[in-house]
């Protein structure tokens, strides 16, 4: 997975990612995307291209348990979220939704917006193209990187006919 | 039969007695279902099964949705699955009013129960939680019903209709932080005061993944209304749960809704750490979280004079009976500042009940408040207090995260119920303590 990357900062709240107003009128994908991030950046829905990646810092995800945040971000195009660390509901939802949610430390500081990033989950590493620099990822449980693979929880289960922690 | 709850009673002595574990795993060694009988130790991933598991209006649509493709056709227990109407109620348009239907609907077709025009985690109090259960909710302030010694915790809609069909979770066993308050609350010094400082000191992700577990004599005197109100803003530092393990309080509480303890679970005495939080309560002043975080905290006092445009008195987190006493106690004879909108939310209809009853409801009226039905509503930033661009909020929620409670350019201010009053009567953020003496 290789894609150009978005910087956020520390403690991006699901707020932020998809107001609760927009979550309340819409379970569509699309429709959610369409606001996806707006209060960082009204635009970032028309500049975001499909295969862009996010990069953030600490705590991403933080506050509130809708699956419509990861869902709006994935919808918006982003193949995969990664950041020094993850609220813990966000993480679960993402990887339920099929987003990569990569927990890799040091990658705030190497990675400037715009750069190109290459992710290589089996290997558990993330490169920055630009500088070459390659920083090592968390590697999710296996299970979990099975369901990703499966393209999410639902897909998973219509594959396999059970969860993956079954 | 016999035998399986002859396992089951050795299992669970042996778990409870068992001095080097916490709290959450203890509670997640007796509901496991991976590895039964197996002890939960921190750290360690394993399948639970789950007593209750619930999702609201903002949340349920998508799992009725996801069961759906799933291919799902009934939840696993009916009994045990709860759906609350209450982020936009009574629907503000004509999508959630359809969103609504959905829900009544599927309720109607799954036989499971439904309830309209309260919290969701209030009503979760007054009417299903006992200590021992596990609570998996479609909300993150799930947490709000570990004051009940549960372990709570909230999830997304996707992983909510996968406990529906199946009645099991994944879970990560959370090392576990304690945080102990001691001594007697000063005037004007609630639990939210607590809760804020507490966030302020150990920042929005203090407790990531990780158990809170609230306990020392401040947290022994308080009611359940106040333990609710810690363990709910756990999540703010990023906790998987907030506990209150149950006590005499506990059991008073239940005693007086007809209900009994499941399992009485405690932490045990040599049960590690990963972190261990004391404070002093009695050189605790009233606080505020500034925006646009909810560990921003600082002194009211550091903040006084701050005009504002709204006061909320309501949510999850704050609207319970206790609050209205309070609110009533500094208001009466007193006048909401010209030109505030004071904006009062009960949590539940049994709160609303309870305000009439005790002759609260004419104070606040009389004050100039206005009274909405119980709903999340302002909290969320979806009607009955919306925020516009520019506009000051001071609010008891939980949340002031850019855009929570409407606008990008709005602001609020997380306080007690007490400051929030104190803030309405004013005009501009206050020091309660001097509408209490």
């Amino acid at each position: 997975m290789k894609g150009r990357v978005w910087k956020l900062s520390d403690n991006i709240d699901t707020d932020v990612i998809i107001p609760y107003k927009y979550k309340a009128r819409s379970i569509d994908p699309k429709e959610l995307a369409e606001h996806c991030l707006e209060g960082i950046d009204p635009e970032f829905s028309r500049k975001v291209q499909k295969g862009d990646l996010i990069v953030a810092g600490r705590n991403f995800g933080c506050g509130s348990s809708r699956d419509q945040a990861p869902i709006a971000i994935k919808a918006s195009g982003i193949s995969a979220v990664i950041a020094e660390s993850f609220a813990r509901i966000f993480y679960r939802n993402a990887i339920n939704i099929g987003l990569p949610a990569i927990v890799c430390k040091g990658i705030s500081k190497e990675t400037n917006e715009g750069d190109i990033i290459e992710i290589d989950l089996g290997e558990g590493t993330v490169k920055n193209i630009m500088t070459g620099k390659s920083l090592k990822a968390d590697k999710h449980p296996e299970f979990l990187e099975k369901m990703l693979e499966a393209g999410g929880l639902v897909e998973y289960y219509k594959k396999f006919g059970k969860f993956p922690w079954e | 039969m016999q035998r399986t709850s002859l396992i089951d009673k050795e299992l669970q002595d042996k778990v409870l007695s068992d001095q080097g574990l916490t709290f959450s795993e203890k509670i997640l060694s007796l509901k496991r279902s991976d590895e039964p009988g197996k002890i939960a130790l921190a750290s360690e991933i394993m399948v639970a099964k789950v007593d209750l598991a619930m999702a609201h209006d903002g949340t349920a649509p998508l799992a009725i949705k996801v069961l759906g493709e799933l291919g799902i056709k009934r939840v696993w227990d009916s009994s045990k699955v709860i759906l609350h109407i209450d982020h936009t109620y009574p629907a503000s348009s004509e999508h959630i009013a359809n969103f609504h239907s959905i829900m009544r609907k599927f309720a109607k077709d799954q036989g499971c129960y439904i309830q309209e025009g309260n919290i969701c985690h209030q009503y979760m109090l007054e009417h299903f939680v006992v200590p021992g259960m596990l609570v998996i909710g479609a909300d993150s302030h799930t947490t709000t019903q570990g004051s009940l010694g549960a372990f709570a915790t909230g999830v997304g809609s996707t992983e909510i209709a996968a406990v529906w069909a199946s009645g099991k979770i994944w879970l990560k066993v959370p090392d576990s932080v304690k945080v102990v308050f001691d001594g007697r609350l000063p005037l004007g010094v609630y639990a939210k005061d607590l809760i804020l400082f507490t966030i302020g000191k150990i920042s929005s992700e203090g407790a990531n993944y990780k158990a809170i577990e609230f306990t020392g004599s401040t947290v022994k005197d308080l009611s359940i209304d106040s333990r609710a109100t810690l363990c709910n803003m756990s999540i703010e530092a990023g906790a998987k749960t907030g506990i209150v393990e149950a006590d005499s309080v506990t059991k008073e509480y239940l005693t007086s809704l007809g209900r009994e303890v499941l399992v009485d679970v405690h932490g045990g005495k040599e049960a590690i750490y990963d972190k261990v939080v004391e404070e002093d309560v009695e050189h605790m002043e009233p606080y505020v979280a500034l925006p646009h975080s909810v560990d921003n905290v600082k002194a009211v006092r550091e903040v006084e004079g701050i005009p504002i445009d709204q006061a909320f008195l309501g949510s999850c987190t704050n609207a319970r009976l206790e609050d209205f006493l309070i609110a009533m106690k500094m208001l009466k004879g007193r006048k909401i500042k010209k030109g505030v909108r004071f904006i009062v939310t009960p949590a539940s209809k049994s709160v609303y009940e309870e305000v009439l009853k005790k002759g609260i409801m004419d104070v606040l009226l009389e004050a100039g408040a206005l009274i909405t039905a119980p709903t999340c509503g302002a909290c969320v930033g979806t009607h009955c207090g919306v925020l516009g661009a520019g506009e000051v909020c001071i609010s008891s929620s939980n949340r002031n995260f850019i855009g929570r409670m409407g606008s990008s350019e709005s602001k609020v201010y997380l306080a007690s119920p007490a400051t929030v009053v104190a803030s309405a009567i004013e005009g501009v953020i206050a020091d309660p303590r001097d509408y209490l003496r």
